[in-house]
């Protein structure tokens, strides 16, 4: 499909140096945090929106994939040039291109990395809330093909709720703007939310404007601990209830304190069932009210402890414990999959009884933990891929964790996104209807079936 | 590519630390490798998985696997990292064996070999003669890590090379400096940088713990860590060293091994048993034992009871530190940081990315000189910028490079060993 003619064109587009077609180069552009992996025909590093722009232009008229990529960091595969093709990083676009301290605005370009911007608006006292795990390494392309999330997002909205306008190399290679810079703004369809979370399916993402914040004065820590998940979840909902948005409200359940403790040594009570991280932020004397008041709130709902960070080094030594789950979990089995899915708050207790039952039923380990505040749990189904059948039943799991969330009127993805790992179960949450409307306006923007194909609906 | 034909057996030994990467990326944020080359071959995700197509059969341990696995520091920044605690840097050595024993091309002695051979390498040669003086290379023996080093073969006439000392450190004083009884007995393993170059860490080092009362044992027989070797995948020259190292140091009853060198220091404490250990299972016990009394001389000198307070004012200094890779990954920051701020006189402003890697990286610095050198501009800037006019470290190949950056921005701060510092007001 693509030969060295083609290479030569793309080499003239972006330069010799920015291509790369070694059997190496390849294989490190070939796989994400999936560990799936797939060959591509070629690697590009454009510089510029013309350059990705006659790239496109190109693909159009030789009819080869492109496959955009960020950081490689994606949990469902979407950078994955499955089927062959070419994949386009991002990494050379890497440009804060302003930062508006009268309008609360920037303006970046997709390959920075998302800790680097958040350091760089920092600096000014302005604040970007989104915060995916991920944020050290990932892209902020990444983030909004993604629309990532992360524990603050109970409070400020995930990434979409920050980027007010893009632009974007559709898959034909035309550019165009979406959105702008005014937080108002009604003239046409909302094509900037159409964008965000697209997986990289509708076009490219090559400047992207985010709102910003006013750094909060202050933050306040408490680790709380449970004797029961229910009293951990009716504390999620108890504090919300009473008016009062934490910026984070994280959960672990007791197989993953398990695995903490018994790695790491955290010396957690016996009687702890449940934990919850608790942050609230903003002004100083609104958040030591906050956090007095939801002490008082979470006592009788069988709080064995609460451990309360008086400084930015105690806060630091609560938050290890929840970013200790990950390292832990291996113990457990050497190979997870580790799903996202979102229940309404209020079901958080039901949708862990109902996993804990497929946990039983199929006998493997299941983990979770996540960010209770918005309902978003991680399931990690453990497993050891070398032992036959263990990941047929894990499938079978996962499909009926799935059919859990939905049945609790929740989804089935709330920060990972489809993209290759997800697509056969597509159809379990949207109807042949949603999908066909979905379908019609990924076919009116590229007609060629050129950018990141095969992803996100089932073949 | 056919498996059987290829010389993977070093790899092999590695097998299971690399079913440990689940490329998640997060390496991306830390490897000073892929900060230089932003290309994905050049990251610790990378190079495990090559690593294990290799393995797999799918790629020659050829030319493309040569170049990719020459762009890593073996800082360890990776390692520290990493959720899975997959050791890429080990990975890497055995990537880098398995290239040697396929081609047989880059052992130690071939390196110098081809220096000699190669034209460009003798025009260095020259250039580094008339600098260094003739005796130099007659005074570091073949063995010696600065033998790969200093014949550097695409150095340009830029590189600022420190000069070599009139009388090598170890030859300066007798094997066994008697202290006070009942006061602990150290091993001081001195490494060819503080040897041959940097003779005034060793004396520093001397007159520090002989001012706690400790007897210094200095093994006359000691000889380099090996590190610039194993970091050219020459583990068989790696096992010699260590062998006779560890008869040096067995030798003496000793309560310590102490180092004033990082990269010594990482060598003894991690990669003697984690590498050397693991291919040669017969030392692996000796290794070991050797590893858990390796300690840094700051580590030592704190837990010893040093108080810098008290040992009288010196001169006012505004100074800055920079983390050595190779302490900062076996977490020593804290003690060097305690020690110098306690010193009268000197006042520590710390430098943004005090932590980062200073682009060194043994061997790296030899191929791929200018990245290594674009990794230290960031260094540079940040030591500029602290105001300083003096930065302290922990590691002689550290000073070398940072020295090197700084010269080459026309700047005069001095680089100084923590412990220059910390015996300045020792010795008046
Ligand atoms: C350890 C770890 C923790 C994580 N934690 C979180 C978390 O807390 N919350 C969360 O939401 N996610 C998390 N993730 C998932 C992942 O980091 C996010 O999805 C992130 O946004 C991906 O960014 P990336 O730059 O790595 O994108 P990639 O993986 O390279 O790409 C992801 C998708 O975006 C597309 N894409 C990338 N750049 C562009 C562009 N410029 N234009 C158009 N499409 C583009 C790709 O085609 C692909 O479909 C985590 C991942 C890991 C490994
Ligand atoms: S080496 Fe570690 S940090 Fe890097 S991708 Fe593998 S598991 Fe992740
Ligand atoms: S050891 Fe250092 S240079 Fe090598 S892969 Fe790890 S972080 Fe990168």
């Amino acid at each position: 499909m693509i030969d060295a003619r083609i290479i030569d064109k793309l080499k003239e587009i972006v330069g010799p140096d920015n291509v790369a077609a070694e059997i190496q180069d390849l294989l490190c552009y070939g796989y994400d945090a999936t560990q799936m992996e797939f060959l591509p025909d070629a690697v590009v590093h454009p510089a510029d929106t013309a350059e990705v722009a006659a790239v496109m232009k190109l693909a159009n008229q030789e009819r080869f994939p492109v496959f955009p990529r960020g950081a490689g960091s994606g949990f469902s595969g979407g950078a994955l040039p499955k089927g062959g093709g070419i994949v386009l990083v991002t990494t050379r676009l890497n440009r804060i291109l302003r930062i508006d301290t009268e309008n609360l605005i920037a303006e970046v370009e997709p390959g920075v990395v998302t800790e680097q911007f958040q350091q760089e608006v920092e600096k000014l006292g302005l604040f970007y809330p989104p915060d995916p795990a991920s944020l050290k390494f990932s892209t902020l392309g990444g983030n909004v093909a993604e629309n990532a999330g992360g524990p603050r997002c109970v409070k400020y909205g995930v990434t979409r709720d920050f980027v007010m306008g893009l632009e974007v190399v559709l898959p034909t290679g035309e550019i165009i703007r979406t959105g702008g810079e005014t937080y108002k703004g009604v003239v046409g369809y909302d094509l900037t939310r159409l964008l965000c979370g697209s997986e990289g399916t509708l076009g490219v993402i090559t400047k992207i404007i985010f709102k910003l914040l006013p750094y909060p004065e202050a933050k306040k820590t408490m680790l709380t601990i449970f004797d029961s998940i229910d009293g951990a979840a009716k504390a999620v909902s108890t504090i919300i209830g009473n008016k009062i948005i934490p910026t984070t409200l994280e959960f672990m359940d007791h197989a993953t304190l398990k695995c903490v403790d018994r790695r790491f040594k955290m010396g957690l009570p016996e009687s702890a069932r449940a934990v919850l991280l608790i942050e609230v932020d903003g002004d100083r004397e609104l958040i030591e009210r906050q956090a007095a008041r939801i002490q008082e709130l979470v006592k009788p709902l069988g709080l064995v402890e609460c451990k309360v960070a008086k400084d930015a080094a105690e806060s630091e030594a609560l938050w290890k414990v929840r970013r200790l789950v990950s390292p832990s979990l291996r113990d457990v089995n050497p190979d997870k999959y580790n799903e996202d899915i979102v229940v309404p708050r209020s079901k958080v207790p039901d949708v862990i009884r109902r996993i804990e039952k497929i946990q039983q039923k199929y006998d493997i380990p299941i983990v979770n933990f996540g960010h209770a505040g918005d309902g978003n749990i991680h399931v990690n189904v453990m497993i050891d891929k070398e032992v036959a059948g263990q990941q047929e039943k894990a499938h079978e799991a996962i499909r009926e964790v799935f059919r859990a969330a939905l049945d609790l009127g929740g989804t089935m993805s709330g920060e990972h996104g489809v993209g290759l790992s997800k697509a056969p179960y597509i159809p379990l949450e949207l109807s042949p209807v949603q999908i066909a409307t979905m379908q019609a306006v990924k076919h009116a923007l590229d007609p060629n079936n050129i950018l990141n194909p095969g992803k996100m609906f089932p073949a | 590519m056919d498996k059987k034909t290829q010389h993977t057996e070093a790899l092999k030994r590695v097998e299971q630390e690399l079913k440990k990467c689940v490329k998640c990326g997060a390496c991306r944020a830390n490897c000073p490798a892929f900060s230089a080359f932003q290309r994905e071959p050049a990251v610790a995700r990378g190079k495990v998985a090559l690593a294990q197509h290799i393995l797999k059969g799918d790629i020659g341990l050829d030319d493309q696997t040569y170049l990719n696995m020459s762009k890593c520091l073996l800082c360890g920044s990776c390692v520290e990292k990493c959720p899975n605690e997959v050791p890429t840097d080990e990975i890497v050595i055995a990537a880098r064996e398995a290239l040697a024993e396929q081609r047989g091309l880059t052992t130690f002695h071939q390196a110098v070999g081809r220096v000699i051979k190669n034209r460009r390498m003798m025009t260095f040669g020259a250039f580094a003669a008339s600098i260094l003086g003739p005796l130099f290379f007659r005074k570091v023996p073949q063995t010696s890590g600065l033998r790969l080093r200093f014949p550097l073969p695409f150095i340009g006439n830029t590189r600022h090379i420190p000069g070599i000392a009139r009388k090598p450190f170890l030859d300066r004083h007798p094997e066994v400096i008697p202290g006070e009884p009942g006061k602990p007995r150290i091993v001081f393993f001195v490494g060819c940088m503080t040897n041959f170059v940097y003779t005034e860490i060793g004396e520093a080092a001397l007159a520090l713990f002989r001012h706690l009362g400790c007897t210094v044992i200095i093994p006359k027989d000691q000889q380099c860590c090996g590190l610039p070797g194993m970091s050219g995948g020459d583990l068989q020259t790696v096992r010699e060293l260590a062998e006779r190292n560890l008869a040096a140091l067995e030798r003496h009853q000793a309560d310590y091994v102490m180092t004033a060198c990082a990269t010594c220091g990482g060598a003894l404490h991690k990669f003697y048993p984690a590498v050397v250990g693991r291919r040669n299972p017969e030392l692996a016990a000796r290794l070991k034992a050797i590893a858990e009394k390796t300690v840094d001389a700051a580590q030592l000198l704190q837990q010893l009871g040093l108080h810098p307070e008290e040992t009288g004012a010196g001169e006012a200094l505004r100074i800055t530190y920079h983390d050595p890779c190779h302490l900062r990954t076996r977490a020593i920051t804290r003690q060097p940081r305690e020690l110098l701020t306690a010193t009268p006189g000197v006042e520590l402003a710390e430098m943004e990315g005090a932590d980062r890697c200073c682009g060194l990286g043994g061997t790296f610095n030899v191929y791929h000189y200018g990245s290594s050198m674009a990794i230290n501009e960031a260094k540079s800037r940040a030591i500029m910028a602290s105001g300083a006019s003096v930065v302290a470290t922990g590691c002689p190949g550290c000073m070398m490079q940072l020295s090197d950056g700084l010269k080459q921005h026309g700047q005069k701060t001095r680089v100084m060993h923590t412990l220059e510092l910390l015996a300045r007001n020792l010795r008046r």
